[in-house]
């Protein structure tokens, strides 16, 4: 007799979910701190909170849907207090929260490592998608990607965010 | 249906791109006005934002600013009398030198007021806190804790004590956006202090400022003060902007240069502004006030500097120069003037000639001839003397 096996995916076993006053506090306190630190120390601008936060939702949920509208909404709420043109890193985090739900389904993102490695390659994902629309999509032909600083972006946003994810770890519901 | 299903995930973020696509595609098509930067919309959103944001802001603002307030004048209270000291030092160096400064600036009026220059001064300004930055490396703009309902308007301009720090971009009700001089998207009309050269200047990028608009020009050197020349009609002439740092040449945009400027306000650490809420032709009676006060000072020293010898040294004032801004009396005794004394003297000198009682028609002189001079075949007669 033949054992039947059910094939359940990775999504299915470990998808998790947070409580709404997470899902709604994290990422607005995540803007807001994005706006104020940079008041107390200007270097601090290097960071991208909201970033951080879309990253860790997306990876967490592991439902690109749920990720991309995540990363629309924190990117959306994040260009309105910039004072950017509204849809500049609603764009950028849409695809930032679509690619890392889409690729926490396939790895283990609990791994330190493996989060430091999504951290840093995302962050710099996201300085090309924003060079990407700024210079393509507004025209703006001054705008360069400057690599040293970019790459320098996305070690302090890894640095931040591996501490940012353990903290955000105690907040997950597991389904 | 399988395709829709399939792919649910792609479709669902092309149709959230597509979407933010069109709307930044209204905003960046719309034509751009001065008093309305954002569309209606746009601008109905920011405000709620804005709304939701600023309580806060102002309240980590107020914290913030309470604790550093209790140190700074509560705590860290060394070397107050030093720099008390020191400071009121500064004040009387800087008092005389406004007498100095104060004739060249009357001079300059009176100059332009001849050539037909229409001058706009500083009329009133409302002060204000910072509580807010846009926490983003892209933009650079603070948030104040003063809106419409204080009279502020877009495209004020917003200076510190130091220089030009930006104009108001958005005006909510009560607060505004100040889009600082180093935002990308901000421009400036200014003046090369002591080339005269007009120019624009623009924010970068990377947060710098600089011009963009010369060619190379050999007499703009490092060092030369920048200030608002007044033709963007945002900005009075004549505020301080910044200082050129360097000179170099711009690659993205051949045969222009890129002449950095070192902004006059550390535009990283405001912390309270100033918004011009209205400019005049004159100056304000209290600015008039002064400058007038500072001329009479100026031309009080210059006479005492110019005639030290007209004033008798024990006459009271005289110390401070302000007898010789007193006309003499009408009745008052001619000063008759006392002659130098002589360093070489000669024949001519007085004193030196014998008296002409002791002097016989047709001799020689007896007087000895000092300094090789030739003896005169006939006696001179003693200079001021009578018959």
């Amino acid at each position: 007799m033949m054992v039947t096996r059910s094939y359940m995916s990775r999504r299915e076993v470990e998808q998790q979910s947070f409580s709404i006053p997470v899902t709604v506090l994290v990422p607005l306190g995540a803007v807001l701190l994005q706006v104020l630190l940079p008041r107390v120390f200007h270097g601090l601008a290097v960071l991208d909170l909201p970033f951080i936060v879309t990253l860790f939702f997306a990876i967490s949920r592991r439902s690109p849907i749920a990720g991309t509208v995540t990363g629309a909404a924190i990117g959306l709420l994040q260009d309105v207090l910039t004072g950017q043109p509204i849809g500049v890193n609603g764009m950028a985090k849409s695809v930032i929260g679509y690619a890392g739900a889409s690729l926490g389904s396939r790895i283990d993102v609990e791994n330190t490592k493996t989060r430091a490695l999504l951290a840093f390659g995302f962050s710099l994902l996201q300085s090309v998608l924003l060079y990407l629309i700024e210079r393509r999509l507004l025209g703006i032909r001054a705008f360069h990607l400057m690599w040293l600083h970019e790459l320098l972006r996305a070690a302090a946003n890894t640095a931040v965010a591996l501490p940012v994810f353990l903290l955000l770890d105690r907040a997950k519901h597991q389904e | 249906m399988d395709f829709l299903r399939q792919y649910k995930n792609a479709l669902f973020l092309i149709a959230i791109l597509l979407a933010q696509a069109i709307a930044l595609a209204v905003q960046v098509r719309r034509p751009m006005d001065a008093a309305q930067p954002d569309g209606p919309s746009v601008r109905l959103i920011r405000l709620w934002a804005m709304t939701a944001v600023t309580p806060v802001e102002r309240a980590t603002h107020a914290v913030g600013s309470g604790a550093g307030h209790a140190w700074s004048e509560y705590i860290d209270l060394r070397h107050v009398r030093q720099q008390n000291k020191e400071l009121q030092q500064q004040l009387a160096r800087m008092r005389i030198e406004e007498a100095a400064i104060s004739e060249d600036a009357l001079e300059g009026r009176r100059l332009q007021a001849m050539l037909g220059f229409r001058e706009s001064y500083v009329g009133s300004t409302v002060a204000a806190e910072v509580i807010g930055a846009s926490g983003s490396e892209q933009t650079h703009m603070l948030t104040i804790d003063k809106g419409s309902r204080d009279g502020l308007r877009p495209d004020m301009a917003v200076i510190t004590q130091n220089g030009v720090v930006g104009k108001l971009r958005d005006v909510f009700p009560a607060t505004s956006e100040v889009l600082e001089i180093n935002d990308p998207s901000s421009g400036a009309g200014v003046l090369l202090a002591s080339t005269r050269i007009r120019a624009i200047l623009r924010g970068t990028l990377t947060g710098r400022v600089q011009i963009g608009n010369l060619t190379a020009d050999s007499r703009i050197q490092p060092g030369e003060q920048v200030l608002t020349s007044g033709g963007d009609q945002v900005y009075p002439r004549g505020l301080p902007v910044g200082v050129v740092e360097s000179i170099a040449a711009d690659p993205d945009h051949q045969p222009y240069t890129a002449i950095r400027v070192r902004p006059a306000v550390d535009l990283d650490r405001v912390e309270e502004v100033l918004v011009i809420t209205g400019t005049q032709a004159e100056p304000t009676p209290a600015a008039q006030q002064d400058l007038a006060d500072a001329a009479a000072q100026h031309a009080a020293d210059l006479s005492a500097e110019r005639l030290p010898g007209i004033h008798d040294d024990e006459t009271p004032g005289a110390a401070n120069g302000t007898a010789a801004a007193t006309p003499p009396a009408a009745n008052a005794p001619a000063t008759v003037p006392h002659p130098l004394p002589t360093v070489h003297s000669d024949r001519f000198t007085s004193g030196s000639t014998p008296p002409a009682s002791e002097m016989t028609p047709g001799a020689a002189s007896s007087a000895p001839s000092s300094q090789g001079a030739p003896s005169s075949p006939q006696a001179q007669p003693q200079p001021g003397a009578t018959k």
